[in-house]
Formats: C-alpha cells, sequence, structure tokens
C-alpha cells in the first residue's frame, strides 16, 4: 500500500474566481453562476460538456442540489464535499480523481462560500449537539497560541516576533493591493500593524484573514486531451490530504511551533511529484496564512525554511514577490479574503494565472521558468486539523 | 463517637470593596470587602469546591448527600445531583436538595448528626444579592461549605466529636424574598431581634444541657445569622458567659446565607485545638445550637487540609470594579462579542459523558500509559482499542504549555483567558483559565482544576472544569496561632 498520486494523469484547462469581498448583493447561488461561468468561457465548453460536479461548501448549502438547483444542470452527479477550510481542495482533489480512473472525461470542482449572511464576525460553524465541554474560543485565538510557543522554543523576543508576524501580513497586503479581486486592496506598513490592538493572544485583527464571501471554479480532463481544450493547461503533479487524528490536544510533546499535518501531507506531495527542494524547484506557493503564525510556521513544514529559521527568511524577504520564493502573490487568504468552500480553488486560480504568465504585470513572480507551484489549504486549529498539499506545472513531465 | 470528620469553607477569588459601592452610588462609604462568586461560580460550584476539600483520600463514602441554597441554579430540578456527580459519588448515595430557605443548613446538620449512615455530607452555598446600594448587597458574601459526618474510624477520624444540640421554632416574619427576585425584603429589625434572642436562649439552655456540660466548658462559640442585631446581642451575652465568640467574618467575607453556618464552623475548627468544647449556633427563622468537643485528630486535620477559611482570606483579589460585580449578577448586562452564543448542550450527550464532564475522569491506556482527555476508546499512542482505565484528573496539577487572551469569542465576561494544560504525570487539555488577570499568565505556571459553570444557554447551566491558578497551601502555624 502506498500514496502513488497521479503526476501527470490530468489537467486544469479552465478556471474562474469572483472577487472575494463582501457581497451583500450577491447570493451563493450568483456566485456560483459567476464563478462557473466564468470557468466554462475560460475552457470553451458548456455547462452539459461536463459530465460530474464536486461542489465545495462548508455550511453555505447542503448537497448536490446546492450547485445543481441554481445551475439546472441535466441528470449529472454532483456530490457536496466538506472538509473544514480545505472544502475547496478537497472538491478539487475529488474531481481530478474521477477523471484520473476514467470515471468522466471532464469534471468540474467548484467552492463557494457565503459567509457574510451570517450576521456575525468570523467564521462561525454549525452547533453539533455536545455534553457542552468543547472549548469555545476563536480560531484566531487559537492559531495565536503558536506565537508565544515559537517564541518562547526559539529564543526569539517576543517583540521581534511581532514585527516578523507584521512583515508577513504586510507583504500579502502588498501583494493583494496589486489584485483586482482582492478583498483588502490597501498596503498596511509593518509599523501600522504593529500598533494595533491585541484581539487574541498578540494578534490584531491585521493577523487574521479576511471574511469574505466568493467563489470558484476548475475544469479537470485527461492530460493527454488537455491541449484540446488550452495551449497552456496546468498539469497536477500531486496532490495530498492528511487529516490529523487531533493528538495534538492530548499529547504534551506537541509543541504548537509546527503542525504534523501539513508537514506529512508535504513529504507526500513532495514524493509524489518528485521534488526534493522544494525552496529552490517551486515557483511560488500559496499557503493558507489564516492568520501570520500559521504562514510562518508553515514555510518550515513545508520545507521552505530550516525549523526555527522561517522567521529569519521572513526577515529577510525570502518570500516576498521578488523574493527567493513568493508566498501568497495573490495577497492569501489575509488580503484576497477567505470564504470558506472557495478557498483552495482561489490558491490554484493564483498558480493558473502564475504559471501560464498571465498575471498583471506588477504581480508576476521572476521564478515561473522553475515551472511549478504549490498549493496548501489546511483546516481546523493547531493540535487538530485536515491539511491539503496539491503541486502543479506547466509542462507535462 | 459521631461527629465532624471533616469541614472546608470555600471562598471565591473575588472580593468587592465596599468603598468601590459608594464610589459609584455614593453614600456612606463601607469598609472591609466581601466575597464575589466569579461569573462562572454559583451557588453548586462553590459547594463542590469546598466539598473536594473534605473528600480526600481515606474519608469514609457517604451515603447521602445534602445540599442548600437561597440561589438555586434550579427548582423543580435537583441541584445536588449534579454535586453528586462532580464528586464520583456512587449510585446508590442518595442526593437532594434541601430546600431554598436559609435554616436548610441547620437543619440537614442535625439531619446528619443523628443519621445511622456512617457517613453524610452536608453541602450548602449561597451567592447573596441585593438591590444596589442596599445593606444586604455590602454585607452579603459568597461561598460554599461542605461538612462530612459520620461515625469514627481509624481511617476517617471524627475531629468534633457531637455532644448534644437543640432546636427552638416559633414562626414570625423577619426576612423574605418572592422566588426570583435579587432582593430579600425584611421587617423592622427590633422584632426580629427579640424573637431570635429568645429562640437563641432557649435553644443554647437546651443544647447545653442536651449535650451534658456547663456554659464555662465552651470554649468558643460560632453564630450564624442574617440578623446583625441578633448576632450581636448574642455575642454579647455568651462573650459575658466566658465564651469566645469567633469572627463571623463580617469585615471580609460578609454574611454568606445558607453556607454560613458550615463556613463559620470550619473556620473555628481550623484554629481549634483538642479537647476544646466548641459550639455553632444558627438563626435562621429558629435557632439551632449544637455542641462539640474537638478530638486530638484535629491536629492532623489542620496540618494536611487545603487552604483554610484564613488563608482564603488572604488570597483574595480585591481589585473588582463595582460594576463588573453588577454585571456577573446580571444587574448590569454588558455588550458582549458579536458572535454567536453557545447553544445548549445536548442532555443525552452529557449523561452519557458524565464522568468527563461532571467528574473530569479522563483515560488511561493500559499498555502505553497514554492519557487521554477526554476518554478515549482508541489510544493516541500504538491504537491500543478499548483497553482503557478511568483516569481521574480533578486533583492533578498541570503546567501552562502556551496560552492566550481571546477578546473576541463569546464569554459571559470577556475576554477569555485560554491554556495549553499540562498535567503532571501525563495528559494535556486545552482549557480556560479562571480567576486570573491576562496579564499573570505565563508559561511555565502551574494550574489546578476547578469546577465552574460555563454558560447558561436555554436555561440550562453547562457545568465543566477550568483551570485556575494553583492556591497557596495552608499555612498552619498562622491558622493555629489566630485565636
Amino acid at each position: 500500500m502506498a500514496s502513488h498520486g497521479i503526476k501527470d494523469q490530468v489537467a486544469i484547462v479552465g478556471m474562474g474566481c469572483t472577487t472575494f469581498k463582501e457581497h451583500w448583493d450577491r447570493s451563493a447561488d450568483d456566485l456560483m453562476i459567476d464563478a462557473v461561468l466564468e470557468t466554462l468561457t475560460s475552457a470553451g465548453v458548456a455547462k452539459d460538456d461536463i459530465d460530474a460536479w464536486w461542489l465545495g461548501t462548508a455550511q453555505s448549502g447542503m448537497s448536490g442540489v446546492t450547485l445543481a438547483a441554481p445551475l439546472k444542470l441535466q441528470g449529472k452527479p454532483v456530490t457536496r464535499v466538506e472538509n473544514y477550510c480545505a472544502t475547496g481542495s478537497e472538491a478539487l482533489r475529488q474531481a481530478c480523481y474521477a477523471v484520473a480512473s476514467g470515471a468522466y472525461d471532464m469534471a468540474a470542482a467548484v467552492g463557494v462560500e457565503k459567509v457574510k449572511d451570517s450576521g456575525y464576525q468570523g467564521l462561525n460553524a454549525f452547533p453539533i449537539p455536545t455534553d457542552g465541554t468543547q472549548r469555545s474560543l476563536t480560531a484566531a485565538a487559537m492559531f495565536s497560541l503558536v506565537a508565544p510557543a515559537y517564541a518562547e522554543r526559539y529564543g526569539v523576543d517576543p517583540k521581534e516576533l511581532r514585527r516578523t508576524l507584521a512583515r508577513i501580513a504586510s507583504k500579502n497586503h502588498a501583494n493583494g493591493a496589486k489584485n483586482e479581486r482582492a478583498q483588502f486592496r490597501r498596503e498596511m506598513s509593518v509599523d501600522a500593524i504593529c500598533k494595533m490592538p491585541e484581539v487574541a493572544g498578540m494578534l490584531s485583527v491585521f493577523d487574521c484573514a479576511g471574511v469574505a464571501d466568493g467563489a470558484a471554479a476548475a475544469i479537470v480532463v485527461r492530460a493527454e486531451d488537455a491541449y484540446d481544450y488550452t495551449d497552456k493547461p496546468i498539469f497536477v503533479k500531486a496532490l495530498s490530504m492528511v487529516a490529523g487524528n487531533g493528538s495534538g490536544l492530548l499529547d504534551p510533546d506537541f509543541d504548537y511551533t509546527h503542525f504534523d499535518e501539513c508537514e506529512e501531507a508535504g513529504r507526500d506531495a513532495y514524493a509524489q511529484a518528485g521534488i526534493t527542494d522544494p525552496r529552490r524547484e517551486l515557483a511560488m506557493a500559496e499557503v493558507h496564512d489564516c492568520f501570520t503564525p500559521t504562514e510562518l510556521v508553515l514555510m518550515e513544514d513545508l520545507g521552505f525554511s530550516k525549523r526555527g529559521q522561517a522567521w529569519r527568511d521572513v526577515e529577510a524577504g525570502a518570500f516576498d514577490l521578488h523574493g527567493d520564493l513568493p508566498i501568497n502573490t495573490d495577497g492569501g487568504l489575509k488580503s484576497f479574503g477567505h470564504p470558506v468552500g472557495a478557498s483552495g480553488l482561489r490558491m490554484l486560480f493564483e498558480c493558473w494565472l502564475q504559471l501560464r504568465r498571465e498575471a498583471p504585470d506588477d504581480r508576476q513572480i521572476d521564478t515561473v521558468d522553475r515551472g511549478l507551484a504549490l498549493t496548501h489549504n489546511l483546516g481546523g486549529y493547531p493540535g487538530e486539523m485536515v491539511s491539503f498539499v496539491g503541486i502543479w506545472g506547466n509542462q507535462k513531465g | 463517637m459521631r461527629g465532624i470528620i471533616g469541614a472546608a469553607g470555600y471562598l471565591p477569588h473575588w472580593r468587592l470593596q465596599r468603598s468601590a459601592i459608594a464610589e459609584v452610588l455614593g453614600g456612606a462609604t463601607g469598609r472591609g470587602t466581601r466575597t464575589v462568586a466569579s461569573y462562572d461560580e454559583d451557588s453548586l460550584t462553590m459547594a463542590v469546591e469546598a466539598a473536594r476539600s473534605v473528600l480526600v483520600d481515606g474519608s469514609p463514602a457517604p451515603a447521602a448527600l445534602w445540599f442548600t441554597t437561597t440561589s438555586p441554579t434550579y427548582v423543580e430540578k435537583t441541584n445536588a445531583t449534579i454535586a453528586h456527580a462532580a464528586l464520583r459519588l456512587d449510585g446508590d448515595v442518595i442526593a437532594a436538595d434541601a430546600g431554598a430557605g436559609l435554616r436548610g443548613t441547620a437543619a440537614t446538620l442535625r439531619s446528619a448528626l443523628r443519621s445511622a449512615d456512617p457517613a453524610v455530607l452536608v453541602l450548602a452555598g449561597d451567592v447573596r444579592t441585593g438591590l444596589a446600594g442596599s445593606t444586604d448587597e455590602g454585607s452579603g458574601g459568597d461561598a460554599g461549605a461542605a461538612l462530612l459526618v459520620g461515625e469514627d474510624s481509624a481511617g476517617a477520624p471524627v475531629i468534633a466529636e457531637y455532644l448534644g444540640g437543640a432546636s427552638a421554632t416559633r414562626e414570625f416574619l423577619d426576612r423574605w424574598r418572592v422566588p426570583g427576585e435579587p432582593r430579600t425584603r425584611s421587617w423592622e429589625e427590633r422584632f426580629g431581634e427579640q424573637r431570635y434572642s429568645a429562640l437563641a436562649g432557649q435553644a443554647w439552655d437546651a443544647a447545653l444541657k442536651d449535650a451534658g456540660v456547663d456554659v464555662d466548658q465552651v470554649r468558643s462559640v460560632a453564630i450564624s445569622s442574617p440578623h446583625a442585631r441578633a448576632t450581636a446581642a448574642l455575642s454579647k451575652r455568651l462573650g459575658a458567659a466566658g465564651v469566645d465568640v469567633v469572627d463571623p467574618l463580617a469585615a471580609q467575607v460578609g454574611f454568606t446565607g445558607a453556607a454560613h453556618p458550615s463556613l463559620l464552623l470550619s473556620s473555628m475548627l481550623d484554629s481549634a485545638e483538642p479537647g476544646q468544647i466548641v459550639a455553632l449556633v444558627s438563626m435562621a427563622d429558629g435557632a439551632d445550637v449544637f455542641v462539640f468537643r474537638c478530638t486530638e485528630a484535629i491536629i492532623g486535620r489542620n496540618a494536611s487540609q487545603p487552604p483554610g477559611v484564613a488563608d482564603q482570606i488572604a488570597a483574595g483579589d480585591d481589585s473588582l470594579p463595582y460594576a463588573k460585580y453588577l454585571s456577573w449578577r446580571g444587574v448590569l448586562p454588558l455588550q458582549p462579542p458579536n458572535r454567536p452564543e453557545p447553544a445548549r448542550m445536548s442532555a443525552a450527550a452529557a449523561e452519557r459523558r458524565l464522568d468527563w464532564k461532571y467528574g473530569f475522569v479522563g483515560s488511561r491506556d493500559r499498555e502505553t500509559g497514554a492519557l487521554h482527555l477526554p476518554p478515549a476508546r482508541v489510544s493516541f499512542v500504538g491504537g491500543n482499542t478499548d483497553d482503557m482505565d478511568p483516569a481521574p484528573m480533578a486533583d492533578v496539577q498541570a503546567t501552562v504549555a502556551t496560552f492566550t487572551v481571546d477578546s473576541m469569542a463569546y464569554s459571559p465576561s470577556p475576554p477569555t483567558v485560554f491554556a495549553v494544560a499540562d498535567f503532571a504525570g501525563g495528559g494535556r487539555l486545552p482549557v480556560e483559565i479562571t480567576d486570573v488577570r491576562p496579564a499573570d499568565v505565563s508559561i511555565g505556571m502551574t494550574v489546578e482544576m476547578t469546577f465552574r459553570r460555563l454558560n447558561t444557554a436555554d436555561g440550562i447551566a453547562n457545568y465543566f472544569w477550568k483551570a485556575r491558578p494553583v492556591r497557596s497551601a495552608a499555612s498552619t502555624d498562622t491558622e493555629t496561632g489566630s485565636d
């Protein structure tokens, strides 16, 4: 038994992504329709050409009817999937496997979230009946636990770490400012971010992902058919997913400075794709920067920095738009916004643009010749999360 | 020999300076402090905390648990069964409420002392309220108290032998409260003073006769009453007879309602010595007098007891603003964070996890020793399945591995202070820290578990455990020297 992957067996031939923002005037139906229409146009196909659909939404609807009804699909299989904040990547993963298996010629993955209709700040999960002993912290507070633990373990002055985290947010704001689809398009200086009041541990609201409505979609075909639809297909190099068993909440050996699920998913994905030096082989990565400490430790979990060194690499600008390895060139969750079910597909959308050299000039990466991009999408909390890593390439191997 | 095997009071961490009331409302500036139940405490949680101090290794299993409060979490539903679950008592132990009257504590103590059961647990707790600026608000206090009553045994000796007692009853109207109201109303106080004076005199004389002792043999007396003038009058009378009247804790604690008789008895025993004869007088809609003789076992008890009443008085935090006190009592509703309020717990899910939710019992993998909080069927170390022992963790201390302060989460009193707690000997739980100022939390600090009410939804009080900074151990030298 092994994780073989489906390297170069399937390809993405069309994508679409709505703007992410507070879409007070658009329903989840509207957002799905907009993303799907853009995607169909991108691939030059009609909705009836799609043989099977996967819809990722965390809590904007249940069952495949959520997509089939607004699009008026006729007699097609539609499956709704949910995997915390990695929901969009999960929908994509299922569509890729469906085509690779030979079951379908063409599959679509759609992700959507209508977050802002709840009337509350932040993300709020459906209440599942429980014994009442579950903690009730915000996600920001759960991820803020990483900061003091990281500072303690690596001997980083908390004030220094505060600036490092602000630098991550500032970078993502700078990238997002160049992205017309992003929720927040204002640059923010490190000093300004450091001055914001703390809301969860040392984190301020500027350390948190934007909460937005939005949708994104992708069309998947067999690799050998890809050039029938586009001259610049994006080939699937690796798909990896790990659901943690929650032992970080039980095990005193877990020290809140790394996420095992992300490290394991990364390792599996690199093996599938044949990557041995991700920092130099990848042209870019879109990672799940739900909160600034998350992006910090992901640099280590995904092998971009040595353990305990990510904060130095961040300070040195290694992950800036024109750094060694550009990270979150579209602004990331921080600046692009985080409609839960759509985010995994949004990450792929940026890789799609960059690897096809279609990103706006002021955002185009210098490293595109490396030809490979990574998306990392997690859901849950430190100690109990799901993690997805996908690797994408503009050349068939 | 039958008597008191264990006695403990529980004083909440927070204190309100009485001067803080006048600073807001004007009027005469009171002196001293009153104890204040935190927003996550109630009459039941405080009684449980006190009971945990008397149910120690070697204690006899009580056959009955009686709980008294005038501020119950529930009517119709019995509150005592929640204490029964939190204290992990056996299923054949009766647990019941004594009713909402102040006299219930004396009644359950009398019943326990005269019972044929080998041991009975007498619990009481109260959150004392009153209208803003009222005498009840300023002179009241919040506390829990526990008495373990039973037969003397080698493993669990009686520390105060019951010598005898008496009661006196005559209906008269002194104080009354309509269920659900925060305020208690009272009659002109000289009327009650005289009624109590007569009843207490009658019960006192009868109790001494029943105990077979003369007044000059009584070393000290604790007098508990909601009626301050009646207390003062009786104190003066017994003092003149040469009896040492123990501090009623009015200056720093306040009158703690149903908890007060047991709290004062516990406080008196904290500094008592073998052979001393002590008495407890409770005046609440009648008078009840109990006479005890302290045994040699009180020396060991006072050396090993968790923080005594005096220690707890000294350890409180009196920085609580009056406005926050009012918000904790629901008088001054504060704007909560814009987050959904918690959903009510599932009764079925809570019952399935009774030992976890109320008793804080995890599970330990028999093969690897890996500890699971909450209990699990499959081990996170090695995957061993359905091979676990229960692991009671309520009395195990923990160390803070990392922590945060959450200003955005819903809480009855934001912000939420939260830590990852690693237990001595293994086991971890990410858990809320209470009774702490956010700035005082640090990695490496030691915490202990405390039974609290997390929230209330749909009228259902959701109880579970939180961590709090470890309370300092008893200092026996200062305790025994206090009289």
